[in-house]
């Protein structure tokens, strides 16, 4: 290797600009999809079928606002740490670090709970295969390595695994939505499912399923932690996120109908893999094994898509020194933020190995879902501050301020559909965010360099 | 020393895959150290955000 002491003039190293639109679309849906696969079908539980399907849709509103919102701040906000950096540039300091902290532990802990679901899914098949007492450890561990050492040698190869593995995943439900005919009764028969209870436990229920509702399609956001890497971020971004929320509605209200067609919604309440069992109640074995491998890159997806995300915002926030400097490193040969993504890798292990999946997954949604809450006040700061016209927008999202609005109401829905399950989960939380702000404002602020951290050549905001 | 020959099909994938993440944790481990010496802090922190990058860039493989 060149031994290199010194920085030469002129010579720097950046991350590498070599992502398209598909990129950004197999990172977002790559994050999302294995909620799908697993996990949506517990708002089954907390309210019947139906609330599921409200739950769904609304959960689907809030993420189409969070789509259009995060769009536009970002096709001027192009910089890598996504919704870290419009904070940092549009609400203040503190702001920025909570809403970097957000982004860390909803990634890093969705990326541990891909991981134990992939060993479990490696454990399931040996039992089928008649082996016993089969360890899902080693999986749980080889999968984040694997996918930590993918993205320390380039996100172009990182996300083009993400886009053909997520496309597989993609086709596999669509397949199976074809296979069970839904346009005739023969395979699926949503009323003698559903069995009378359109809602068993009223509207509540209703309310409740939101939780999971969120499942459908958490972690879209994570298209923005691209920015620094796409050819074209003005373009690509948008259309990425965009059509990748669309893909997710599809997705979701397919997989919805399939399964509500063909198992009893008690049955599909608590449910483990509900489109894996969806194709075994189909008795085809082609159809199993498609599903299966669905489920797997879907896993494989998700985690990797998150530790691309989460090292850009944990490497975003070192670059600021909102974090120490060490982690704002990029690697010379590689153009990936080396530094942070290795130190993230044992955090994720610990999780992964030390805390049940539901645990991980509550905190991975109410970090997701107080980084949606900053998202509608910032953008009703950023059109205030920045009025269109006044800065160039690759992206301008249309009923403003109605989307931010309804964002936020939905919030509001969704964190008491959170406190009815998880109360304590939800304050330990707000706790610890407390506690790092304190940390931050007292402590690290001092070692941030004031001026540097605002980079984008935008006007003077208006009233300032 | 585990008893490779009476291990089951599962057991042997089981220590594959420790055998193969602890190698990938290793590669992690002597890549960081090795870049972290082999250049200067300089050098592996001047990224700036927002910059598009137009500028000469370094790159081992392509400098022999």
């Amino acid at each position: 290797m060149t031994t290199q002491t010194t920085a030469i003039h002129g010579e720097k190293v950046s991350l590498l600009r070599v992502l398209g639109p598909g990129h950004v679309w197999a990172l977002g849906v790559g994050i999302v999809l294995v909620g799908e696969y697993m996990g949506w079908n517990f708002a089954v539980g907390k309210g019947g079928a139906i609330a599921a399907l409200i739950a769904c849709w609304f959960a689907g509103l809030l993420y189409t606002c969070v789509a259009m919102i995060d769009s536009e701040v970002t096709s001027t906000v192009a910089a890598a740490g996504g919704q870290y950096a419009q904070a940092k540039h549009i609400v203040g300091p503190l702001m920025a670090f909570n809403v970097g902290l957000f982004l860390v532990m909803a990634y890093t802990m969705l990326e541990a709970g891909n991981a134990i679901t992939a060993g479990y899914l490696v454990q399931t098949v040996g039992g089928m295969a008649g082996f016993e007492g089969i360890w899902d450890k080693p999986f749980i561990v080889l999968t984040i390595l694997f996918l930590a050492w993918l993205n320390y040698r380039g996100v172009y190869a990182t996300l083009t695994f993400n886009l053909v593995i997520t496309a597989i995943a993609c086709l596999a439900i669509v397949v199976l939505f074809l296979a069970v005919r839904p346009w005739s009764h023969d395979v699926l028969d949503h009323q003698a499912m559903i069995d009378g209870k359109t809602l068993p436990y009223g509207w509540l229920g209703v309310l409740a399923s939101m939780h999971f509702g969120l499942w459908y399609y958490l972690g879209i956001e994570g298209t923005t932690q691209a920015a620094e890497e796409v050819r074209s971020p003005a373009r690509a971004l948008p259309l990425g996120t965009m059509t990748g929320m669309i893909t997710l509605l599809i997705a979701a209200t397919m997989t919805w109908y399939i399964c509500v067609g063909l198992m009893p919604w008690e049955y599909l309440g608590q449910a483990i893999t509900p489109l894996f069992d969806a194709a075994r109640l189909t008795n085809s074995t082609p159809l199993m094994a498609l599903l299966f491998i669905g489920t797997i890159f879907s896993t494989l997806a998700s985690a990797n898509g998150c530790i691309n995300d989460a090292s850009r915002a944990w490497f975003s926030m070192g670059r600021d020194r909102y974090l120490p400097a060490w982690f704002g490193a990029v690697h010379p040969k590689y153009r990936t933020p080396f530094r942070s993504i290795v130190f993230l890798v044992p955090v994720a292990l610990i999780f992964a190995l030390q805390v049940p999946l539901d645990q991980v997954i509550t905190f991975s949604i109410l970090s997701g879902l107080l980084g949606y809450t900053f998202m509608s006040f910032n953008m009703i700061m950023f059109r205030n501050k920045w009025p269109l016209g006044s800065i160039k927008r690759g992206y301008v999202h249309p009923m403003h301020p109605l989307p931010a609005i309804v964002l936020l109401l939905l919030c509001a829905v969704t964190y008491f559909a959170v406190f009815l399950g998880y109360g304590t989960q939800l304050a330990a939380m707000m706790a610890f965010y407390i506690v790092a702000s304190a940390w931050f404002a007292f402590h690290r602020y001092k070692f941030v360099r004031r001026g540097d951290q605002f980079t984008m050549n935008w006007p003077r905001p208006n009233g300032y | 020393m585990p008893n490779v020959a009476g291990m089951n099909a599962f057991q042997l994938l089981e220590l594959a895959s420790w055998v193969i993440s602890a190698l990938l944790g290793l590669w992690l481990l002597v890549d960081l150290f090795r870049t972290n010496a082999a250049y200067s802090e300089d050098v592996l922190m001047s990224s700036r955000e927002g910059e598009i990058e137009d500028e000469l860039v370094i790159d081992p493989s392509h400098r022999r």
